[in-house]
């Protein structure tokens, strides 16, 4: 199967991407599966339903964001054309907020007033709490000790959202106890509570779900960058934790079977000193959080804890339709330090006057690896959010 | 007929409830496993479900959490666990029922690892993330004689999907309490009694239920509507905070509760 093929099928709907996907869940949580996917399905089929969304977008959220060419970052890379897409520039700081209005609108057709969120860098869990605070919903979001003392402000800011921010202690007390820990609250209050995962992992339907609601960013992109250069782009670049810029980027190209697919994951302090959160181009295979997928894991199954100076990229699986993706070749997959991510933040910051947050900050870092590729063609790089919350973390290095 | 259906059924000659008591391997320490065991089948275990530690056991509450990382720090591994499993069968004739996650038989190898229970002498296998359906093909992977696949029902499984979990039940079929995971509540489900019979119309195996039940009161409620009931919970917090003494008082209690239950 080719890219374009794979665009035109229904893919994932039968909750499988290839071998990936799948509902590795207790049981108690397959009929509020059950009815997630029938409500996004009679969702996806109500034009009332797309177009209140749209309207949230478009007048709270702030779509469309701009494609905008950043040309003094692409004459310091000897002349690439690049484009940044802003979703930094989305209400709450970044393109969480298209997900987690989307799952607001479920939440609501599924008459649940309750919600819960996994968060690592904070922005889904604010995300989150902004939808939450905006349909008269309470909203619990559990979130890692550890990533609660790097990112200090966005705790700040859900609890100034009405949310309950619960600290998680548990493993390394980050993105992926704090994803156990809400996947327990689901299992024990299922009935009245939509869980509002936020990326495209976990069981099925939420990887499709997540990624269908991130597609906004594509669709958007694509028509900018017809606009700008009367064509495709050469390349597009997308940081991936659990991945959902990435597939919401790339589902704008994947029918363009000429563009480089371009995910990034984090390296941490390097592949070889086994610090870091390269699930993709340095795990195996296995099930976590509801789906097979690529894990970072030893050699009886325990899941490794992750590593990256980015909380976002902090996670030790990945959105199962990238695993697929990375079997088919429709995107390639590649890796970024600390260290390289912290200077392309540095670069962006000065060159643009742009702080970006340091998930997209690997892309960018990417980007410059091969640049000399790129020169004289253009590229996109989804800058998924903006850095100011990842201030105090880099002026700490 | 596997060795869960023999118990069961001379158990049910007798007019006498399973007794299933759940233990994390290797928790607190691996050189007290094969005692724990034998302890748990002298305060007369009918049947013993053993944990294979898993990382993230995100059906498990706080104190099963605790146990699985004790055991996970002190290097417990499935393979370990059935060495444990094998010398326990050795010496006993009390089923042993392995317990845990999709990812670690993932890894070992599915067929390998039930042919492996087998010939340790396990009696059954649970994965409580494996949900009936989820992966026909590694359900099937899983398949062996001698080894039944338990499966479970919980309280939100709809009435038709529960008849039809419960018809392709091997072994024993494990009724969940209530919603939430595991861990000791103050009060049992109301409607139990209700849902364990609808289930009982559907299948011919036993019923087991677990999750939350610490007491021997509570014990005794649930033996008067069910063929056995699973404590983990309060058996592991025991064993954790007193040794194998507190968790054997606690096993005799709850053993006794279930022995006052009117039928």
């Amino acid at each position: 199967m080719n890219r374009a093929t794979w665009a035109r099928s229904e893919s994932g709907l039968d909750g499988w991407f290839g071998p990936y996907g799948g509902r590795y869940v207790p049981e108690t949580l397959i009929a509020a599966l059950d009815e997630l996917r029938e409500a996004y399905e009679d969702a996806r089929r109500d034009p009332e339903f797309r177009s209140e969304l749209e309207r949230l977008l478009r007048g709270y959220a702030g779509r469309p964001t701009p494609l905008y060419p950043a040309r003094r970052l692409g004459e310091d890379l000897g002349g690439v054309r690049v484009y940044l897409k802003r979703e930094d520039l989305c209400h709450t700081g970044a393109h969480k907020i298209n997900n987690t209005l989307g799952q607001a609108l479920l939440a609501r057709r599924m008459r649940k007033r309750r919600i819960i969120a996994e968060t690592g860098a904070g922005q889904h869990g604010g995300a989150a709490a902004t939808a939450a605070a905006l349909f008269g919903f309470q909203c619990v979001v559990y979130m890692g000790e550890r990533d609660m003392e790097r990112q200090a402000l966005n705790v700040v800011r859900m609890r100034l959202l009405g949310a309950e921010v619960r600290p998680v202690s548990a493993g390394s007390r980050t993105l992926k106890d704090a994803t156990n820990e809400a996947i327990r609250d689901w299992v024990t209050h299922v009935r009245e509570t939509h869980y509002i995962i936020g990326s495209v992992v976990g069981p099925d339907p939420y990887p499709r779900l997540v990624r269908d609601f991130q597609r906004v960013i594509g669709e958007e992109a694509r028509e900018q960058i017809l606009e700008a250069e009367g064509r495709p782009p050469d390349a597009v670049f997308a940081c991936v934790g659990g991945g959902s810029n990435a597939l919401g980027i790339f589902y704008g190209f994947l029918e363009d079977e000429d563009v480089a697919l371009v995910g990034v994951e984090a390296a941490g302090e390097g592949l070889s000193t086994g610090r870091h959160a390269a699930s993709l181009v340095a795990g195996r295979p296995g099930v976590l959080h509801g789906a097979l997928t690529y894990l970072l894991q030893d050699g009886s199954g325990q899941v490794h804890p992750a590593h990256s100076i980015s909380a976002g990229l902090d996670y030790p699986g990945v959105g199962p339709e990238h695993a697929w993706w990375k079997d088919s070749g429709f995107a390639r997959y590649e890796a970024v330090t600390d260290e390289d991510a912290l200077h392309a933040f540095a670069d962006l910051s000065r060159l643009e006057g742009i702080l970006p947050a340091l998930e997209p900050a690997h892309a960018l870092a990417q980007l410059r690896v091969e640049a000399s590729r790129w020169v004289g063609r253009s590229v996109i790089v989804c800058l998924s959010g903006r850095g100011d919350k990842d201030v105090a973390e880099v002026a700490s290095r | 007929m596997g060795a869960l259906e023999r118990t069961f059924g001379r158990l049910r000659a007798q007019s006498r409830r399973a007794f299933i008591p759940y233990v994390t391997a290797g928790h607190p320490r691996p050189a007290l496993v094969s005692q724990v065991l034998a302890a748990l089948a002298d305060c007369g275990a009918d049947v013993i479900e053993l944990g294979i530690p898993f990382s993230d056991p995100l059906a498990d509450g706080p104190i099963i959490q605790r146990a699985s990382w004790t055991a996970l720090q002190q290097g417990v591994s499935p393979a370990q666990v059935l060495m444990w499993v094998e010398d326990f069968a050795r010496g006993r004739e009390t089923p042993v029922v392995l317990f845990s996650y999709v990812n670690p038989i993932l890894q070992y190898g599915p067929e390998s690892f039930v042919r492996d229970a087998a010939s340790a002498g396990a009696a059954g296998l649970l994965l409580t993330d494996l949900p009936v359906g989820a992966d026909p093909n590694l359900e099937s992977r899983l398949f062996h004689r001698d080894v039944d696949l338990v499966r479970l029902v919980a309280p939100t499984t709809p009435p038709e999907r529960a008849e039809e979990i419960a018809r392709a039940a091997r072994g024993f079929l494990y009724y969940i309490s209530r919603t939430g995971v595991t861990g000791p509540r103050p009060e049992l489900a109301a409607g139990l009694r209700r849902e364990v019979e609808a289930l009982r119309a559907h299948t011919r195996v036993p019923v087991a239920v677990g999750f939350g039940i610490s007491t021997s009161d509570q014990a005794r409620l649930v033996a008067e509507v069910a063929d056995g009931v699973v404590v983990g919970s309060a058996i592991v917090a025991a064993l954790g905070d007193g040794g194998l003494e507190a968790a054997a008082r606690v096993a005799r209690e709850i053993r006794q509760g279930i022995d006052a239950a009117r039928d």
